[in-house]
């Protein structure tokens, strides 16, 4: 798990354009959205790519991905749960 | 119709890998550095600390970052109404660079990801929306495209816009990029009417404006 | 003669044409929309998408049946092909000198050639063609037109700004006349993005319905010939268009505003504009894309502005969202809509789902209109209005 939240990181500030951010700066189990990181709703767009490019999951109800897209850890949580499915 | 004098009461210009601010030099790179490498640098020189400009594709990063060094200290909002401000823009290659980018998301059924934030900068008058943001601008904004720059259109059109007061002052010129070639100068106009104090500034004709092209 | 309006610098609508899915004339358009017979299909997967969805799309062998009439279908691109078809169908019922510089020549697209970024089509025609400036050259070369094109590429408000700017310069007297063409073609390009954005609805949209859940895409043409030449006008009832503004929310380049404030003052403007009151206003056509922030911001900004009492419609049910060629052919319906004194229906709109109270219009229906308001928002927070007035010569 914590190996596939660090990999996760490096993968949001790589497709968010997150230039100023290092990996060590994003809190695990810190809301994604809101303060902090700055996103916004084309972010959200971009991470449902991702989990679809990245590790093949389809989220089919954007509505998901308010929980899904939490926290880097519950991303996480989500990957591992539904991979392969 | 009542004489208005308009005039020119800011510019910047960058290209070539240089910032002209008013018609001299503000910012030099080095002419190897890539066109985002360039901007870049001239956003941390500026000291812009907008960290969505990370995420603008280079035709947008060239608007704004322009839009950003002419309107500093410019307090635009304290002297106008937020939708008397406007915003004309010409280029030649409308978005072209980044519909390139977008189309290899998409060109091959199984390698079908289309990227929104890609997407959403396929459109040329984002760049004019990026600027509005920024300074809260609620005025009128048109994007033009147009094979050459052209002074004497940039004229007619923002003296019209102040004719029929869709605009009491306006962020007007050309942002274009193509590939490594890119250009930008945006002028603040003003007009002695709409205008309770500006900053002296050349009158807004051609001249002018071919001059700081 | 004598001219009871004869108002110096008015600029009026001489002649006009539609292309989309419901037909190759103004005329056809109309009786689609008087039939209530929607052109947007569910089509299952092919090049323009690897996924089943809801599209208008005009019918290719007509274009290029039609086409053939003027030139061969093999040299143009299909953006080419509607607007040179529309051009012509517009032009064919107009008395403007087309090759005098009295006359101004504005396209409005977002897209243009844009299919021909595609690795299938990048061989066909020049690199050059890609781009939309070389475009509206050729086009303008075609039709033998004098003026450097002027080229609005401002989002889906560019059809309503492209028609405003042509009022502009011909009531400043810089031309008499002006040829507004608005076109966008359906590409995989187009629809995948707005699928990346999951803007669009599985099912043809519902503008302003509680059921509804997103857009539909469309393709078209429309030409609006404008001149302030009214020794070439008929007399008796012609349109004028008298005001115009554009705004912007400054708020996100992709997400309507949530107060409707940008929207608001486009209308206001264009009201003061015009000198008319909100009760002055008999029909509003409005952007209606059926998203479910859009349509939201517009009812705020239209009761804002004074104008949830106001017949109001969208034309989106029918020829889903035509991108640049919308804000023309929106407003040659809803010129059409004054001529006829007939207020059509908004098209897939049964139960009403914005948190304003609205006058959607339910069933076409006679009406007597004199001044019609026409709005547009699009990407990058942009919005445009219009209003058209019923003139006496």
């Amino acid at each position: 798990m914590e190996e596939l939240i660090e990999r996760l990181k490096g993968e949001i500030i790589e497709v968010l354009n997150l230039e100023d951010v290092e990996p060590e700066e994003i809190d695990a189990d810190a809301p994604l959205f809101g303060e902090g990181l700055g996103l916004d709703s084309i972010d959200a767009l971009e991470l449902i790519v991702l989990l679809e490019k990245n590790y093949g999951i389809k989220i089919e109800d954007p509505k998901d991905g308010k929980k899904i897209f939490f926290s880097v850890r519950s991303m996480a949580e989500y990957i591992t749960e539904h991979k392969g499915k | 119709m009542e004489s208005i004098e308009n005039v020119i009461s800011g510019s910047c210009s960058i290209h070539e890998q240089k910032v002209i601010i008013d018609g001299k030099v503000g910012f030099e790179g080095n002419i190897d550095w890539s066109m985002p490498e360039f901007l870049k640098k001239v956003y941390k020189n500026f000291e812009m600390k907008y960290p969505k400009f990370y995420k603008m594709d280079p035709l947008t990063k060239l608007g704004f970052t322009t839009a950003e060094i002419l309107l500093r200290d410019k307090n635009l909002n304290e002297k106008y109404d937020d939708a008397d401000i406007g915003i004309v823009i010409l280029n030649r290659s409308s978005s072209i660079d980044i519909d390139k980018a977008f189309q290899l998301t998409i060109d091959d059924n199984d390698n079908y990801y289309p990227s929104p934030a890609l997407f959403v900068y396929t459109l040329p008058n984002i760049m004019a929306g990026e600027i509005c943001i920024r300074h809260k601008f609620k005025g009128e904004n048109t994007v033009f495209i147009r094979k050459e720059f052209s002074a004497k259109f940039i004229q007619d059109y923002v003296s019209l816009l102040f004719q029929k007061k869709k605009a009491k002052v306006c962020i007007a010129g050309w942002v274009e990029v193509n590939h490594t070639q890119y250009k930008s100068l945006l002028m603040l106009v003003e007009n002695t009417i709409f205008a309770n104090s500006y900053d002296s500034g050349h009158t807004f004709d051609t001249n002018a404006i071919n001059k700081l092209f | 003669m004598q001219y009871p309006d004869r108002k110096m610098g008015k600029v009026f609508i001489e002649s006009d044409n539609i292309i989309s899915s419901l037909g190759f004339t103004t005329e056809e358009n109309v009786c689609g929309i008087l039939q209530d017979k929607p052109g947007i299909r569910i089509y299952n997967p092919s090049q323009l998408s690897p996924t089943r969805v809801p599209l208008s799309l005009v019918e290719t062998d007509k274009l290029n049946g039609i086409f053939s009439e003027f030139d061969d279908p093999e040299n143009f691109t299909r953006f080419e092909k509607l607007v040179i078809a529309s051009i012509s169908n517009a032009l064919a019922e107009s008395n403007i000198p087309v090759k005098s510089k009295d006359t101004l020549f504005i396209l409005s697209t977002t897209k243009g050639n844009i299919d021909l970024l595609e690795s299938k089509k990048r061989s066909l025609f020049e690199e050059e063609r890609k781009y939309i400036w070389n475009t509206a050259a050729l086009l303008s070369n075609y039709f033998g037109l004098k003026n450097e094109p002027l080229i609005i590429c401002n989002a889906c408000i560019s059809g309503v700004l492209a028609i405003n700017t042509a009022r502009m310069l011909l009531e400043s007297g810089t031309y008499k006349h002006a040829v507004v063409v608005g076109a966008d073609i359906l590409s995989r390009f187009v629809i995948s993005g707005f699928q990346s954005f999951q803007s669009l609805s599985p099912n043809p949209c519902k503008p302003f319905d509680k059921s509804r859940d997103g857009l539909s895409l469309g393709e078209g043409s429309s030409t609006m010939v404008l001149t302030t030449d009214i020794s070439i006008l008929a007399e008796g009832q012609q349109i004028s268009v008298i005001a115009g503004s554009g705004s912007n929310d400054a708020n996100h380049i992709s997400g309507p505003s949530r107060t409707g404030e940008g929207l608001y003052h486009a209308i206001r403007k264009t009201l003061e504009e015009a000198e008319l009151k909100a009760e002055h206003i008999d029909f509003l056509s409005s952007h209606g894309t059926a998203t479910d922030y859009n349509d939201e911001m517009e009812a705020k900004a239209f009761h804002w502005a004074g104008l949830a009492q106001v017949p109001i419609n969208s034309f989106k049910g029918y020829f889903g969202h035509t991108m640049g060629a919308a804000g023309v052919m929106e407003s040659v319906l809803s010129v059409e809509s004054m001529k006829r004194n007939m207020l059509f229906h908004s098209y897939g709109y049964g139960n009403h789902g914005v948190t304003v109270p609205l006058n959607i219009i339910s069933g076409h229906r006679e009406a007597e209109m004199e001044y019609i308001v026409k709005t547009a928002s699009g990407f990058g927070g942009c919005n445009a209005a219009l209003i058209f007035k019923k003139d006496k010569l």
